[in-house]
């Protein structure tokens, strides 16, 4: 093997941008185990384990990469796993960038240790090699643990609770588990065979999975605690409304929020119409409002299905984008075009309820806001037109007031959040939640670390 | 569970399904629906939970074909299970004490329209009954629909059975001869037109209005925003705002151009259905 170049990273091989805005298969293409080794070997293996503080699971970085060096790869598969049940997905689609990997002591001078790529390096081998192992577990315990919704979080505390000896069964609203996994993130992102087969792997475990069960509607959470024997509920389900803007022409046809135009094409495969039957619009031209990940995601999946061109419109400037640095990296490769400093005012149809062209107002950067960020305002007098025939809203969402709604005694803030301490802990007894529906939009990775806290927790109480 | 105990062809293309759904039978209100799909690759179809028996731990979905999802559903027979059932969804209707009330049903209207009605006849109301079809062959629950109504007017459209005429002429009379007032609601459930056509008429009398959307949707939780309508100059989710409204509020055109988004890719996929139907 070559001498090891602590300064740069192995770079990863990826679809050619050209080729992969045309289809849907995974852009990344991965480590072989000779990339993974050599990048393996690039890590100090610092006494002071920065990287593992900066995991919100808390996964043994140096001891799986260490494992990785020494070719010893579906180990270090199994080393993951012992506090992180879903390796493969984290290695796709966590911002490692801004948690462990900012943390490594190689990135002060150089590049840091593609902590990343190693993860998803470790799964997929142990996955596509048939080395998957089940740990032991502990014996059975005799106590039920309901988890509500099979998203990040929801997944995470089902690993770790059977790992523990608990009777775990999640309820999934949904016909297939995984959450945004499976619904939001595109397969071009993660694909759906690999979420398939993480939940597996849950399942092998002996975690049971509800499909379509709407808690809340046909079993409450009190029924849960009080006719059918579970000892503690932990809620996780996750994004809840998408928000609109409010302007002239949101009703019109071809204008979605993202969560409709990304479950249509990623839960309910529309990008194989007619082969599936949930149909999609196909825009020639699109604009996408928003600067966040899933705005990436859809303005990607708008250019797969076809789009001439592809527009990100954001209020704000390139150095605002809430987006990773990495997926406004892939969009601009796949010839995404960003209309910064634009805010949408109003839509207009082409007389036959479908969207036509979009009018925006020129904005300017003042005065910082609440967030840090400068606030963005009209600068007066430019106001211009976009011709299009499909928009994404992509500005977030608010709370899901489904299940919320039908459980009394469980707290929630002013804009119907759960209120939990930092474990997850409700003010309702024997319920926990996390993710998306305590923090509102936040990432998988930090809905699995909430996942993590509230199983350690539930243990603790019902173990005590 | 969600298997299909017995399937009947009402009138043509119009097929009832009593489903094996205990724990959404146990919970089903007048007025709340399922989404179902058929088969994996099938859509997520919002239906109307038309009856329910709680004992029984069986619902009825009544189910008109129009396209592909539709098709794929009434394929399935008795023993067939549904690939997925989700409920019960939505807020349930107000069941209150009216005085006297009319309920419109028009042509596949009917079915959610029986469970509600039955409902407020059993708060005390009197109910009347005006339930359309184009023809006489296209009507069904007939004698249900008398059985829970105090007065029951049919109209057909070529006055094959009842009165000749649309749904709205009788709607207008009752109103217009109801000088004390005595009707304190109105429920309009069946086709859009139809029931922005009776939102219209009752308008000028001042009378509370209810319909029941049928707008397209994905996942039905809330989550999509694919079910949007318009309510009095506001954004709202029929899955779990509605899906019944205020008939004086709708946006009826924002809605009916909603519904047809969709159309040349339904053409298409029907097309294509038919095709793979008649060669296997």
């Amino acid at each position: 093997m070559s001498a090891v170049n602590r300064q740069q990273r192995t770079p990863m091989p990826e679809q050619d941008p050209a080729t992969r805005a045309r289809n849907f298969e995974e852009v990344p293409l991965g480590y072989t185990p000779e990339q993974a080794q050599q990048e393996a070997a690039r890590c100090l293996n610092c006494k002071k384990r920065e990287c593992v503080a900066g995991c919100p699971v808390e996964v043994d970085i140096p001891a799986f990469v260490h494992l990785i060096a020494e070719s010893e790869f579906a180990a270090a598969a199994r080393k993951i796993k012992e506090t992180n049940a879903l390796p493969a997905v984290c290695g796709r689609v966590c911002p490692q960038e801004s948690q462990c990997e900012s943390k490594c002591v190689l990135g002060k001078k150089w590049e840091p240790l593609a902590i990343g790529r190693l993860e998803r390096f470790a799964a997929d081998y142990e996955r596509m090699n048939n080395l998957v192992e089940l740990p032991e577990k502990q014996p059975p315990n005799g106590k039920k643990v309901a988890i509500i919704g099979a998203g990040p979080s929801g997944l995470t505390v089902a690993g770790d609770l059977i790992l523990l000896g608990y009777g775990v069964t999640i309820f999934e609203a949904f016909h297939r588990p995984g959450g945004v996994l499976m619904y939001g993130i595109p397969e071009f992102r993660l694909p759906k065979a690999i979420v398939e087969s993480e939940v597996d792997y849950l399942r092998q475990l002996g975690v049971r999975i509800e499909l379509n069960q709407v808690i809340g509607r046909s079993i409450t959470i009190d029924e849960l605690t009080e006719d059918l024997g579970f000892d503690a509920v932990f809620v996780g389900v996750g994004a809840g409304l998408p928000y609109f803007l409010g302007i002239e022409g949101e009703q019109l046809g071809g204008v979605y929020a993202a969560n409709e135009y990304l479950t249509r094409t990623n839960l309910m495969r529309a990008y194989r119409f007619p082969e599936y039957d949930t149909p999609i619009v196909k825009g020639r031209t699109v604009c996408v409002l928003g600067g966040g990940n899933v705005a990436m995601d859809a303005a990607r999946t708008a250019r797969r299905l076809g789009a001439e061109h592809v527009y990100i419109v954001y209020r704000r400037s390139k150095a605002e984008l809430p987006a990773r640095a990495e997926e406004v990296h892939h969009a601009e490769e796949e010839g995404i075009i960003f209309k910064l400093l634009a805010a949408p005012l109003a839509f207009e149809g082409n007389g036959d309820g479908m969207v036509q062209r979009m009018r925006c107002q020129e904005m300017e950067l003042g005065e910082p806001d609440d967030s840090g960020r400068r606030r963005p305002v009209p600068k007066a007098g430019c106001e211009f037109t976009i011709e299009t025939d499909l928009v994404i809203v992509a500005i977030g969402g608010g709370a899901n007031p489904l299940l919320t709604k039908s459980t009394p005694g469980m707290e929630l803030n002013r804009r119907g959040y759960i209120v939990a301490d930092d474990a997850g802990k409700t003010s309702k007894p024997r319920v926990w939640a996390g993710g998306d529906i305590v923090t509102g939009s936040a990432t998988v990775i930090e809905a699995m670390g909430a996942g993590r806290r509230a199983a350690r927790a539930i243990h603790e109480c019902l173990s005590g | 569970m969600s298997r299909i105990v017995n399937k009947t062809e009402l009138v043509p293309n119009i097929h009832e399904m009593l489903v094996e759904a205990p724990q959404i039978a146990a919970k089903a209100l007048p007025g709340q629906f399922v989404v179902v799909m058929a088969d994996e690759t099938g859509e997520r179809v919002p239906l109307t939970i038309a009856d329910f028996d709680r004992d029984q731990g069986t619902i009825t979905l009544i189910l008109m074909v129009v396209g592909t999802s539709s098709r794929k559903l009434a394929r399935l027979r008795a023993g067939d299970a549904f690939h997925a059932l989700l409920g019960p969804l939505g807020h349930p209707s107000e069941i209150e004490d009216y005085g006297s009330i009319i309920m419109v049903a028009g042509g596949v209207g009917t079915a959610p329209i029986y469970p509600i009605a039955r409902a407020l006849r059993d708060k005390g109301n009197r109910v009347i009954t005006i339930q359309g079809a184009r023809n006489r062959d296209l009507l069904f629950w007939r004698d249900r629909m008398a059985a829970v109504s105090d007065e029951h007017i049919i109209t057909t459209d070529d006055g094959s059975a009842g009165r000749k005429g649309l749904v709205t002429e009788p709607l207008r009379e009752r109103l217009a001869a109801d000088n004390g007032k005595t009707i304190g609601c109105v429920y309009a459930i069946g086709p859009t037109i139809m029931m922005k056509c009776c939102s219209d008429t009752t308008r000028p009398f001042d009378v509370r209005t209810i319909v029941s959307l049928n707008t397209i949707m994905v996942d039905g939780t809330g989550m999509c925003g694919g079910c949007r309508v318009e309510i009095g100059g506001e954004t709202r989710f029929t899955c779990v705002d509605g899906p019944e409204f205020d008939g004086h509020l709708v946006n009826w055109s924002t809605m009916m151009a909603r519904q047809r988004i969709y159309h040349t890719s339904e053409q298409c996929s029907l097309t294509r259905y038919l095709d793979e139907v008649s060669t296997s």
